[in-house]
């Protein structure tokens, strides 16, 4: 099979029951360590660009008919791949979605996202993002539940104001999203609960 | 889902040829995928995966639905190199079968189809329905009316 196929589709996991228990076994360890990377999509086939194979392996992973999904302008062409293997229904916009997955330069105001209640807040949204560069060691300065003492990350591409946006975020605890960062094959988790320092 | 912009058979008759391939023997579907030459570039989208499917019924055929039990099905989903996708679902647990119903789901919607609903749909269709009136014919033959007596007051 050597020939090359559309790219608006692709196949999913090989073996998705084994595959999904990895990758979620991966955001688990990554939202409980923020500013840990940790690598997924081992084995996915490459999915239609310009999602990134961990984002395709979380989406892939997290996302069923239950959770409509808002994808960013940028991201569209997935949107029929990303139908087809988890047929989730598409948000009508970011604050209908129960998860969104956006380029960094596309990342809206996290407040459009739908944050839960102070009763409900795992009603919230869960948001990839899909960043231009990630590596341990960068201006961002994280501490809270799961780190240590603190611990440092470089997301590249993230808005000017989003040292902003996250310290609203973290200041209607405990409502507020989620974010996981993704970019190739890593990923970092970034909960409600983390402070994020310039 | 890639649709083609084919002349001779359209989207309506689609549900028509995967119900056929659906209730075909896997060997007459070996057979004939034998004899597509050469056999055109395809990949998995989605592998062949066993799942349980709800079965409703109508009491008489249309009280209210009820539930009867769920049937095991089999699905698949292929893509040809030209983009087109097939879907196959197939009752049981017949991997192969439910492939090889998606192969030809996919090549009945490009510029094979027409060729292929003769050669293939259509006895496939008369060898299915010669089985139902043979079934039909046995049961026929047993059959035991009850006539409704009239009791005079």
């Amino acid at each position: 099979m050597t020939a090359s196929f559309p790219a608006g589709l692709a196949p999913g996991f090989a073996d998705p029951a084994l595959a999904a228990q990895v990758s979620f076994r991966a955001a688990l360890t990554a939202l409980s360590e923020p500013g840990c990377l940790v690598a997924l999509g081992h084995g996915l086939a490459p999915p239609p660009p310009p999602l990134g194979p961990a984002a395709a392996a979380l989406a892939l992973t997290l996302l069923d008919h239950d959770t409509p999904l808002w994808l960013s302008p940028a991201l569209r062409p997935a949107a029929a791949y990303l139908r087809f293997h988890c047929g989730c229904p598409p948000a009508a916009g970011p604050e209908a979605a129960r998860f969104a997955v956006v380029t960094a330069a596309e990342l809206p105001p996290l407040a459009v996202f739908a944050a839960g209640s102070d009763d409900y807040p795992d009603h919230s949204a869960t948001v990839i993002v899909d960043v231009a560069g990630l590596r341990a060691g960068g201006p961002l300065v994280l501490s809270g539940p799961g780190i240590a003492d603190r611990a440092t990350l470089a997301a590249d591409g993230l808005p000017a104001d989003f040292l902003a946006c996250w310290a609203a975020n973290r200041g209607r605890f405990p409502r507020g999203v989620d974010l996981l960062l993704t970019c190739g094959p890593l990923l970092c988790g970034l909960p409600r609960t983390t402070l994020v320092g310039g | 889902m890639t649709t083609d912009d084919n002349a001779t058979l359209t989207p309506a008759d689609r549900p028509y040829w995967m119900g056929v391939l659906a209730r075909a023997p896997a060997a007459a579907l070996e057979t004939a995928w034998a004899g597509v030459a050469p056999g055109p570039a395809w990949h998995l989208l989605r592998a062949p995966e066993c799942g349980l499917v709800m079965v409703q019924g109508r009491a008489g055929g249309n009280g209210q639905p009820f539930n009867l039990g769920e049937m095991t099905a089999t699905r698949c989903s292929v893509q040809l190199a030209d983009g087109t996708v097939g879907h196959g679902y197939v009752a049981g647990r017949d991997r192969r079968k439910a492939e090889l119903a998606a192969l030809f789901d996919a090549l009945l919607q490009g510029p094979a189809g027409p060729g292929l609903m003769a050669s293939l749909i259509a006895p496939l269709a008369a060898q299915a329905a010669a089985a139902r009136t043979e079934t039909s014919r046995a049961a026929a033959a047993t059959r035991v009316d009850f006539l409704g007596l009239v009791r005079s007051r």
